[in-house]
């Protein structure tokens, strides 16, 4: 059966050290947590002002971004591609089918999630916090970095639902990427291809070294994570 | 605070506070000097804590003055400094929250670790310096709060409750931390509903009933001859609502 074959050939792929596998996996790391680091350095400040400040206009600003977190990623490499193309504002660059074109487009699909994601765990802790962080003179710009890095065990989940959002992703990387062999294929654009050609031996392979993949940077970051929280309580 | 000016004294006048049109203070109006320790008491929901959030400046009243008409008095909101009945620690080391709040109060980054590490020395905390603070118990978490408020120099130091939920061996220890911290010449200001510690800290008394001051008075006098029917039952620990 094909569920045996894949599972043979996804071994046989790991074991073999395909230097064809390595890139796509190297790449496919690279693209993912790139563009989940530029997320969260935009994201988690971004997310925290936004449950801290008070302005006319914030709770559309925060139904546009909880709205965004379903943004389908074709549409967001719809945009990029529009963007970077010959003929876009963004043409000049000459970006498009490239991994940056790629990273851009990842970043612009799990922002809004790491902006969401933490304005909702600061709200929570912002309201434990306030009057006491207010006494002792604290300024809501000031509070920011308190708050991130009282939330940081809370955070690991969110930057967690970014890079899972990522790492599953195919539409944005496929159109802003193309898909080039040796230059812009990932794990998730090589099981497309290799699922229409049919190899679905391969493709299941793939997919498993790509859940292998997920399994372990989830098992890291928890296990870090949990590290962390009892050294810190 | 010798050599410096003072903040003190406070004037509040016609203070009220209301929520949604509901009433919570009605027209406060004391005047708190430099030097005494002064106790406000009175029964739940009378308006101890509300009073001392409005005189720290957490809540904006809805009329009256609150007036810091020393000196010093312009420039007064750094000056004063709060400890809560449930203090707030950060999930970081006992030495991080003092370095932590000194760092907020624009104290120079050279600066920080040394007082820091003074002020838990003061209050014999240095042994918990590298816990983490949400580790400590109760007693101890409330001790590295008020350390941490002494660590920012106040002239006046609004406790609330500080006490209320912790064993009469930590109680003590607080009651002796506001004993120093009196003696170095803070102005002590707090909220308590426990008649022995009271008439243990308070040199003055102010009496809250509903929302209303009652009486102002010297500790002494508050207790041997309270001058209103509420004061009275109060004092007699009779149940008052």
């Amino acid at each position: 059966m094909d569920g045996d074959n894949a599972f043979l050939t996804a071994f046989h792929l790991i074991l073999s050290g395909d230097p064809a596998l390595a890139q796509i996996v190297a790449l496919s790391l690279r693209v993912t947590l790139t563009a989940v680091l530029v997320s969260c350095l935009i994201g988690l400040p971004l997310g925290a002002a936004l449950s801290l400040a008070r302005f006319p206009g914030r709770g559309a600003v925060i139904v546009v971004f909880n709205a965004l977190m379903g943004l389908p990623p074709v549409v967001a490499g719809l945009i990029v591609y529009l963007a970077l193309s010959n003929t876009g504002p963004l043409g000049f660059l000459k970006l498009l089918f490239t991994p940056t074109a790629m990273i851009i487009a990842q970043s612009l699909l799990i922002t809004p999630i790491i902006i969401s994601l933490t304005r909702s765990v600061i709200d929570e802790l912002w309201s434990e916090y306030e009057e006491q962080l207010r006494s002792l003179g604290s300024s809501a710009l000031r509070a920011i970095p308190t708050l991130l890095w009282d939330g940081r065990f809370s955070l690991v989940t969110v930057i967690l639902a970014g890079l899972g959002r990522a790492m599953a992703e195919v539409g944005a990387v496929l159109i802003v990427g193309g898909n080039i062999a040796g230059y812009t294929r990932t794990m998730t654009t090589a099981i497309a291809l290799e699922t229409a050609k049919g190899d679905l031996a391969l493709a299941l392979g793939l997919g498993i070294i790509l859940l292998l993949l997920t399994l372990v940077l989830n098992a890291g970051a928890f296990l870090s994570s949990r590290i962390a929280q009892r050294q810190a309580a | 605070m010798h050599g410096t000016l003072s903040i003190l004294p406070l004037e509040v006048a016609d203070l009220r506070y209301a929520v949604r049109g509901k009433e919570l203070l009605r027209g406060l109006g004391f005047k708190l000097l430099d030097g005494s320790r002064t106790v406000i008491m009175g029964p739940n929901g009378a308006g101890k804590s509300l009073t001392l959030r409005l005189c720290h400046g957490l809540l904006r009243p809805t009329g009256g003055r609150i007036d810091w008409s020393g000196p010093a008095g312009g420039n007064a909101t750094k000056r004063h400094a709060m400890v809560f009945q449930r203090p707030v620690l950060l999930r970081r080391t006992a030495r991080a929250n003092l370095i932590h709040a000194l760092s907020v109060s624009d104290v120079p980054r050279a600066e920080q670790a040394e007082r820091a590490v003074a002020a838990l020395a003061h209050f014999g905390l240095s042994a918990l310096a590298e816990r983490p603070a949400r580790t400590l118990s109760g007693g101890e978490q409330q001790r590295l709060a008020i350390a941490r408020a002494w660590a920012l120099r106040p002239q006046v130091l609004f406790l609330d409750e500080p006490t209320s939920p912790l064993d009469p061996a930590a109680t003590r220890a607080i009651e002796q931390m506001i004993q120093s911290i009196h003696d170095e010449g803070v102005k002590i200001v707090m909220t308590t509903h426990d008649l022995g510690q009271a008439r243990r800290i308070a040199d003055e008394v102010l009496f809250l009933h509903h929302g209303r001051l009652l009486e102002q008075a010297p500790a002494d006098q508050f207790f041997s001859q309270p001058q209103t029917e509420e004061a009275r039952a109060f004092v007699k620990g009779e149940l008052l609502w």
